[in-house]
């Protein structure tokens, strides 16, 4: 495959993975408005897969639908960073991983606006407003949760400690950034980087929270090599087409 | 606002001076006279304990009933479907929204009304106690449950209460799309390949019953239709409505080569399909907590609610605005 297709998977597999897991935990919120909030930026990622698998279906030109990346490919095709792919532990974990994600979103497809290749500052245009939203809300959940009560505090501080070394994937540039990076197509990584760090304490001053000081890397998403848990999503995600190949739903 | 305080306080002292057959002749002259009876109007205890049960039993079938379609959430087969039913059942949780913000107006609290649930002491639509077990089950469950529902929901655009027919003027909007799209997935399965049709089938006959007892039962052997039809809280019999579903449906099974599972189904002369009676053992038996999954959903319920205390605790002393 194309090496911008490529690229092009990165950024639909994170909001694909993603998605499934915010909406395996529909009616297990809190409270139901935080259900219906929790929904809704699943059916936004999903959205944002959507038009970049049907994207990259299009520039294949082997007659594949958007659909048939999400539901035939295997688990080693699949490029997303390992943090969306970490399950629901808690309200904690979910929010962080949400902070986290959302945070890079929002620098990543800010730099994607002035992207070279229409098709990404088009989609980063046009994304931007939801991911803003996104990253509003989490940061906001993460300052209620710090400054709420200690068993909260201590709940998603010890979210953060558990899912910081996940986080350092989104900025270790694989050959393929590297060479997007270059050509003016993909976005610049270390501006993202610093843009996020700044974030990430900015909001956890606000809340009373630690940046871990551990510098410990799992990686291997955004080459295919995944955690454990990617093979059960796909199980669940990919059961009715694997088990009825023929049919049209 | 203030007017409305006034207005309070003005019945406040009304209802000291003013007797209760007084009262209660103001009520049912502005319910004989269509008008709408809103949260600070006086209304007999009878009505007001009515509508809490109904009311909080129509909020918690709202959100009880995101589960059997959750169920299926992770399994979609495309990402247009998955959206579409994420979509769906977070409108479900949004009219329990509307349902529980309208039934707060009657003096108990959102918290109250989940209490209730969890204690077996408010029930939800028996409807929700039946497994999803194919994807075929989304399309059944959109166009019979969702569509029952709306013909309830119709008619209960009219009912007296002003909070509960607002809601249902807004939650009405939204089935008829639940109920569209219901029946497209089980259109599709039916062009579909022969698995598809099956399950399609399979999923027909298992709802058709739970859908037809979702208007409870005759009106015969309803104890409390009769205060519920002269307050207008009720605009339609249980009977009447029911006929109303099943003659909109069974066309619409036939259309696409569904069978439905009754042998005895006759249209008469007068266009009204006669079909064999409900098993009302079973109706009561699931009504009773023993159908396959009553279990299982209050179970679901309480365990997410407990596990979110924290969160709700913690969001209720900090605010990052
Ligand atoms: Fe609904
Ligand atoms: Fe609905």
């Amino acid at each position: 495959m194309d090496k911008k297709l490529k690229y092009y998977l990165q950024i639909a597999d994170n909001a694909l993975i993603l998605s499934h897991r915010l909406s395996e935990y529909c009616s297990r919120a809190p409270f139901l408005e935080e259900d219906l909030a929790n929904t809704n930026v699943a059916l936004d990622l999903i959205g944002l897969a959507e038009s970049v698998l049907e994207e990259v279906a299009k520039q294949e030109g082997k007659g594949e639908c958007g659909d048939d990346l999400a539901y035939r490919r295997k688990e080693s095709e699949f490029l997303n960073v390992v943090l969306v792919e970490q399950p629901n532990e808690d309200f904690a974990h979910i929010m962080v991983r949400q902070f986290f994600t959302d945070a890079f979103n929002y620098y990543f497809f800010s730099e994607l606006c002035t992207s070279k290749d229409p098709f990404l500052s088009a989609l980063a245009k046009k994304s931007i407003k939801e991911i803003t939203y996104h990253l509003r809300r989490s940061s906001e959940w993460m300052i209620r949760l710090g400054k709420g009560t200690p068993e909260a505090s201590q709940k998603t501080q010890s979210a953060i400690d558990k899912l910081w070394k996940y986080t350092h994937e989104f900025f270790i540039e694989n050959s393929i950034e590297t060479e997007m990076i270059s050509k003016g197509i993909g976005a610049n990584l270390a501006s993202v980087h610093l843009n996020w760090k700044q974030k990430i304490s900015e909001i956890f001053y606000m809340a009373h929270f630690n940046i871990p000081t551990n510098d410990f890397v799992i990686k291997g998403g955004k080459e295919g090599a995944h955690s454990e848990n990617l093979g059960y999503i796909l199980c669940d995600m990919q059961y009715l087409p694997s088990k009825y190949p023929d049919a049209k739903w | 606002m203030l007017n409305r305080i006034v207005k309070a306080k003005y019945k406040t002292m009304e209802t000291s001076l003013i007797s209760q057959e007084e009262l209660l002749l103001e009520f049912e002259n502005k319910i004989n006279a269509e008008q709408k009876i809103e949260p600070l109007d006086w209304m007999p205890d009878e009505y007001r304990n009515h509508l809490i049960r109904q009311m909080s039993q129509h909020a918690h079938s709202e959100v009880i009933g995101m589960q059997p379609e959750g169920n299926w959430i992770t399994r979609a087969p495309s990402l247009r479907s998955k959206k579409i039913l994420l979509a769906k059942i977070q409108d479900e949780g949004g009219h329990g929204l509307y349902l529980y913000s309208a039934a707060e107006t009657l003096g108990v609290s959102r918290d109250q009304y989940i209490q209730w649930l969890h204690e077996g002491k408010a029930k939800y639509a028996s409807v929700f106690n039946y497994p999803a077990l194919t994807w075929a089950d989304m399309g059944a469950i959109g166009w019979l449950v969702d569509g029952a529902a709306i013909t309830n929901q119709v008619s209960l655009q009219r009912t007296s209460y002003g909070p509960y027919s607002r809601a249902m003027v807004r939650i009405c909007k939204e089935e008829s799309f639940h109920q569209r799209q219901g029946y497209e997935i089980m259109w599709k399965m039916m062009e579909g390949t022969k698995d598809q049709q099956e399950m399609a089938q399979d999923a027909l006959n298992r709802w058709w019953w739970p859908a037809l007892m979702m208007f409870g039962p005759h009106d015969s052997d309803s104890p409390r239709t009769s205060n519920a039809m002269k307050w207008k809280i009720k605009r339609e019999t249980n009977d009447h409505l029911r006929q109303k579903f099943i003659n909109k449906t069974i066309p619409q099974a036939e259309l696409i080569g569904l069978k439905i599972p009754d042998s005895n189904v006759v249209k008469l002369s007068d266009e009204n399909y006669q079909t064999s009676d409900i098993n009302w053992d079973e109706f009561w038996k699931v009504v009773n907590g023993n159908g396959p999954c009553n279990e299982q959903r209050l179970a679901h319920h309480i365990k997410y609610h407990n596990e979110g205390a924290w969160v709700r605790e913690s969001a209720s002393i900090s605010n990052p605005k």
